[in-house]
């Protein structure tokens, strides 16, 4: 059957094979994407909304990626690698919307690497290390049931370029939240061990509600999500008393620094490195 | 003689070269079949302006497809060529033509159903229809994983044939 080798022709022709290269200075993502600002829009306040939005994606974007070779099963590490690359295709196009917008003409990479902790304006939620896959999946859920609300909500936003990256995530975050919901009844519902380790999850997540519902507050829509998710997986969620995390104010846990040590660290040590 | 007979013809091959550069991660179909190239036109100045929508925020084909689109249309002949990204609409799943249809079940990849319309709620309960075996065309299948080698696909497996598949989910 000639499909045996259609995958063949893609090493036709393509001497020059550094457009699938890896690093840093990618093609701008908004490459020919009318960049006017409507009137009546604050540019500042624009870019200020596009780059905490996209710091809440690379940031939870890297958490997942951190999962690769350690994942339970291989497909759950493809799962959550492929949840991390839409997180970070938003992050690259919102970041690009921010430079476009704010005045600076910073690029993509000027976000994403070259930023300190305290620039950065992810909720403390997106930063927790994830030692334990429960954790993993409940705090994927409740991230993709904030933002997956609060983004339909973007669709109508007035600038059409932040209008159109929300309407294109709400089809990723509702399959993310779908995959999330699932472990989690899964492993709600399962062993006494995984039921224990998603109590200890959920408890860890509920003080950081919070600081979600102070940046957007899209709380009937979560709620709405995490009662029907705890119902079938036969938990509860915990009332607590919320803890003052204020990454959209630049103030983040002890956490953050190390995460975008790694993250960066190639990118400083080699500005404009491609390999 | 009609005016702009030559440009209008110049524009419609314009496209036929665009519509032909096959899909860097599913290369049996073109970008016309996938439902990326969303318009070729031809501006007064002979500058070709093609442009594409990304399926997935992250697709990092995009930069593959954008250069490819160019290349292409170099070759044939124009010299000025633009490619403009559109992120809106979204792409959905159901721009994937009707031969492109064919073509993924011919290389045994099962195409996408109808895409859901308006918010998709969250539902717990198995109640997703079993998609089709591309192979044997049995409905005795399951899903093993609900991502596969591309951001664009789940794996699912046949329990007819036993062979297992990838299937371009509806979005």
């Amino acid at each position: 059957m000639s499909d045996d080798h259609v995958y063949l022709t893609l090493a036709e022709g393509h001497e020059d094979d550094t457009r699938w290269a890896y690093g840093t200075g990618f093609e701008d993502p908004l490459h020919g994407v009318d960049t006017a600002v409507p009137e009546g829009v604050d540019a500042g306040e624009l870019a200020a909304q596009c780059v905490a939005l996209a710091d809440d994606a690379l940031v939870g974007a890297q958490r997942l990626a951190e999962w690769i070779t350690r994942a339970p099963e291989l497909e759950e590490e493809v799962a959550l690698a492929n949840i991390g690359l839409d997180l970070l295709g938003q992050a690259r196009l919102l970041y690009t919307r921010a430079g476009q917008v704010d005045g600076t003409g910073r690029d993509e990479d000027a976000y994403a690497y070259f930023r300190d902790p305290a620039d950065f304006r992810n909720v403390t939620l997106a930063e927790l290390p994830g030692g334990d896959f429960a954790f993993t999946v409940v705090r994927l859920l409740v991230l993709s049931s904030w933002r997956l609300a609060h983004f339909r909500r973007l669709t109508g936003h007035p600038d059409p370029v932040l209008a159109a990256v929300a309407a294109k995530g709400v089809k990723e975050l509702t399959y993310h939240r779908q995959y999330a919901a699932q472990w989690c009844v899964r492993l709600g519902d399962g062993t006494d061990e995984s039921h224990r380790r998603m109590r200890a999850a959920l408890e860890q997540v509920a003080p950081y509600l919070g600081e979600l519902h102070a940046a957007h507050d899209v709380r009937d829509e979560v709620a709405d999500d995490l009662r029907q998710v705890t119902g079938a997986a036969g938990l509860t969620l915990p009332v607590h008393r919320p803890l003052p995390g204020r990454g959209r104010a630049g103030e983040h846990t002890e956490h953050l620094a190390p995460l975008l040590t790694e993250l960066q660290g190639v990118a400083r040590a080699h500005p404009g490195a491609t390999w | 003689m009609v005016t702009g007979g030559p440009a209008l013809l110049d524009a419609r091959r314009a496209r036929r070269v665009a519509e032909r550069v096959p899909d860097p991660e599913l290369p049996m179909l073109t970008l016309a079949d996938l439902g990326v190239l969303r318009d070729v036109e031809v501006r007064a100045d002979g500058t070709v302006v093609a442009s594409l929508t990304p399926t997935y925020s992250g697709c990092p084909a995009m930069a593959e497809m954008r250069a490819d689109v160019a290349a292409r249309l170099r070759a044939a002949g124009y010299a000025r060529v633009e490619i403009r990204t559109v992120l809106d609409p979204p792409w959905t799943s159901d721009w994937i033509t009707g031969s492109g249809r064919r073509k993924l079940i011919e290389h045994g990849i099962a195409p996408p159903g109808r895409a859901p319309r308006g918010p998709v709620p969250l539902v717990l309960s198995p109640t997703r229809p079993a998609v089709p075996c591309p192979r044997c065309g049995s409905r005795d299948t399951e899903e093993t994983s609900r991502f596969a080698a591309t951001s664009c696909k789940a794996l699912w497996r046949c329990r007819s044939c036993r062979e297992p598949f990838e299937y371009v989910k509806e979005i």
